[in-house]
């Protein structure tokens, strides 16, 4: 379970957000809402630990995420703005690196079985150079079929995706609620994921 | 251990695939070096007597230039980012993270020094004494610079930034490295330098992944 | 809590006004200390027999020296404080020291180079000190690049922080290896610690000169961390209500009540 508690953020001289209070329990999908610059991406940040609130509480089944770093960042998942994707390294030596970077090791065939998921079967051995802006974002989305971590965090994971990569993120997401996990997310674009009522956070 | 062995294969075959960068810093010390006899003459016995110095500030001007590669790049595609949110301690990421810097950009040094000593005349014994104070100095100085890379990442002017607060720490390593060489020629013996450079080397281990850990998170905010 | 508050002096408020009354007493202190000092230094001190009249330089330059070397001590421990309890005014008294600092610094070197030309006939020697004294300004230096060069204050604060505490651990292994270089390159050449033994005015007057460069030091200090808070809250409403206007009409104006849940410890 993921708590906030009046959490305030302030960049530069402005206060992005005050007083901000969330919950997120298992099987639940929290969408973050607002518009460009109310500071979502700050906010994830801060639900990672990237970023420390200038106020306020965040906490892991009740223990502050400071003092419990190692669990939680075992337990979670983050996918950024900037996807991770090393240009000179290939997908499946980006893939398998980043699995193995973030403690939970896959065999050769779960790497690849993730790639061809998401549609990248065809160009497992090229440079990450010569993937599109869009494939290269599905060689990060992979990590999520890979990873056992119950928290997944994904900031914008919708952006540059074709319909059917939509599609296959979303049913991504609902396998993984209807298995307990939990999502906090942020899009520009409109979320159906099957059985499941989002809760909203706006900011504003 | 087995997210580090996965990083330093990481570091390497990045380093392998872009060998260009690690061969640019390694011909700007071979220049350096190699410019100091235009200016100051070609008299053997006063190249002879700065040729350690040289060799040990060429050096310390080449790890400074490849600091830049340590973090940069990472912090750039989101790679750092994900490394801070790996469960694995960042002070052991981040040490696995500067042996590697090391071992690409330190070790050839090290292995180029020689030829630079003897454009410098400077005889057998004296060659072994500069490769075991750029080997003792070397890892310090990428120890050391990682402090100022971290700091300055993503900043405008970023790499002059770096080398106005790194070059003065720099200082005790280049007096005893270059002091070092300097023993060996007067004969005055370089143990007692040697060994001042091994504590600072074990000095720096021990204490810079912690602040570089901190420089870190406060410039990732 | 009762009677002296000291988290009550922590907040940039309330240190704003008490910086305001102290800054005309350390500066009428440091007045009155440097003129006194200067009398004693250039009037009833004896003439040197050895150097003549330019050692007289030294009342200037050592305490320079001196307070060169404790400001970046003080800075040191204000980031220290500050990374350990998150205060702001921390950082602000780290970044307000600075420049003083790197000013004291540079006078000890000029005023070096100064008194070396009629003494060592040479207006810059590798002397352990002086080369330490320089190696001191560039870390001076380098910590007022790094803050300069970061916009956020958060991050220029930690930053600047961070490197001053990484500094402060080096100061002394740079002092010690140069000494080392120095001793080894030189060997008996004239050093600063060879000085004749001093006699009791000269003392005094060095003592005294010291004094005042302290006072001088925090005066300067606390007048600079004034325009940094000021710089820094300018958005909020006692600035607003100090400055006598209408608070700035800003959409991110921090909410009530909120400037003291931030400021806190």
């Amino acid at each position: 379970m993921l708590e906030g508690k009046s959490l305030a953020c302030v960049r530069g001289e402005r206060t992005l957000f005050s007083r901000l209070d969330f919950a997120l329990g298992e099987g639940e999908l929290l969408l973050v809402q607002g518009a460009n610059g109310s500071g979502k991406t700050s906010l994830l940040r801060m639900v990672c630990g990237l970023l420390a609130p200038e106020f306020g509480e965040i906490s892991w089944h009740g223990e502050a995420i400071a003092s419990c770093r190692e669990r939680y960042h075992a337990d979670m998942v983050y996918f950024g703005h900037a996807p991770a994707v090393k240009e000179d390294l290939s997908a499946f030596e980006n893939l398998d690196l980043a699995c193995r970077l973030a403690g939970f090791p896959a065999g050769r065939d779960d790497v690849k079985g993730a790639l061809g998921y998401l549609g990248l079967g065809h160009c497992l051995d090229l440079p990450a150079r010569s993937l599109s802006q869009g494939q290269r974002r599905r060689v990060a989305l992979a990590r999520l079929l890979l990873t056992r971590a119950r928290l997944w965090i994904l900031d914008e994971p919708l952006t540059a995706l074709d319909q059917a990569a939509l599609h296959l993120v979303q049913s991504l997401l609902g396998e993984h609620l209807a298995k307990g996990g939990m999502v906090m997310l942020t899009t520009h674009q409109p979320v159906a994921v099957a059985g499941v009522v989002p809760k909203t956070l706006q900011l504003s | 251990m087995n997210a580090i062995s996965a990083l330093l294969r990481r570091e390497l075959t990045l380093a392998m695939r872009r060998r260009g960068d690690a061969l640019t810093a390694l011909f700007f010390f071979v220049i350096v070096a190699s410019l100091f006899p235009l200016g100051v003459g070609p008299d053997p016995k006063l190249l002879h007597l700065m040729g350690g110095g040289v060799v040990w500030v060429a050096a310390l001007l080449a790890a400074m230039l490849s600091l830049g590669r340590l973090f940069a790049a990472d912090h750039a595609d989101g790679t750092l980012e994900q490394l801070i949110l790996t469960p694995t301690s960042p002070v052991v990421w981040i040490a696995g993270k500067i042996l590697a810097h090391w071992l690409v950009s330190g070790v050839p040094l090290i292995l180029m020094a020689p030829v630079l000593g003897i454009q410098f005349g400077l005889s057998g014994a004296e060659l072994a004494v500069l490769m075991w104070s750029l080997l003792l100095g070397t890892p310090a100085l990428s120890l050391i610079g990682a402090i100022g890379a971290a700091l300055t990442l993503g900043l405008r002017g970023g790499g002059v930034l770096v080398s106005l607060l790194v070059l003065p720490l720099y200082v005790p390593v280049l007096i005893f490295g270059a002091g070092a060489v300097d023993g060996a020629i007067s004969g005055l013996g370089s143990e007692a330098h040697l060994s001042l450079l091994g504590g600072i080397l074990i000095l720096a281990f021990m204490l810079t992944p912690w602040a570089v850990a901190a420089a870190l998170r406060i410039s990732i905010e | 809590m009762s009677g002296f508050n000291l988290y009550k002096y922590s907040s940039p408020a309330t240190f704003y006004v008490l910086a305001g009354r102290l800054i005309p007493w350390f500066y009428a202190a440091a007045a009155l200390l440097g003129a006194a000092g200067l009398y004693v230094s250039f009037f009833l001190a004896p003439t040197d027999f050895q150097q003549g009249e330019a050692y007289r330089i030294i009342f200037i330059h050592v305490p320079a020296a001196w307070m060169s070397m404790f400001i970046y001590l003080a800075m040191a421990g204000w980031a220290a404080l500050g990374l350990a309890f998150n205060t702001r005014l921390s950082f602000m008294m780290a970044s307000a020291l600075a420049p003083t600092g790197a000013m004291l610094t540079f006078v000890s070197l000029w005023t070096g180079a100064l008194w070396g030309k009629p003494t060592w006939g040479a207006w810059w020697v590798w002397d352990a000190r002086l080369t330490s004294e320089l190696i001191l300004f560039f870390l001076y230096l380098g910590f007022m690049a790094l803050q300069a060069a970061i916009d956020d204050p958060r991050r220029a604060d930690r930053a600047g922080a961070l490197i001053a505490l990484v500094g402060v651990v080096n100061v002394p292994i740079i002092y010690f290896s140069v000494k080392w270089w120095n001793t080894l390159h030189q060997g008996a050449s004239v050093s600063l610690n060879t000085a004749p033994s001093m006699a009791a005015v000269m003392l005094a007057g060095m003592l005294v000169m010291a004094l005042a460069v302290w006072m001088y030091a925090i005066a300067a200090a606390l007048s600079r961390v004034r325009c940094i808070i000021l710089e820094r809250e300018r958005n909020s409403q006692w600035v607003a209500q100090m400055l006598g206007a209408e608070p700035h009409p800003h959409p991110n104006l921090p909410l009530e009540g909120e400037g003291t849940n931030v400021e806190g410890i």
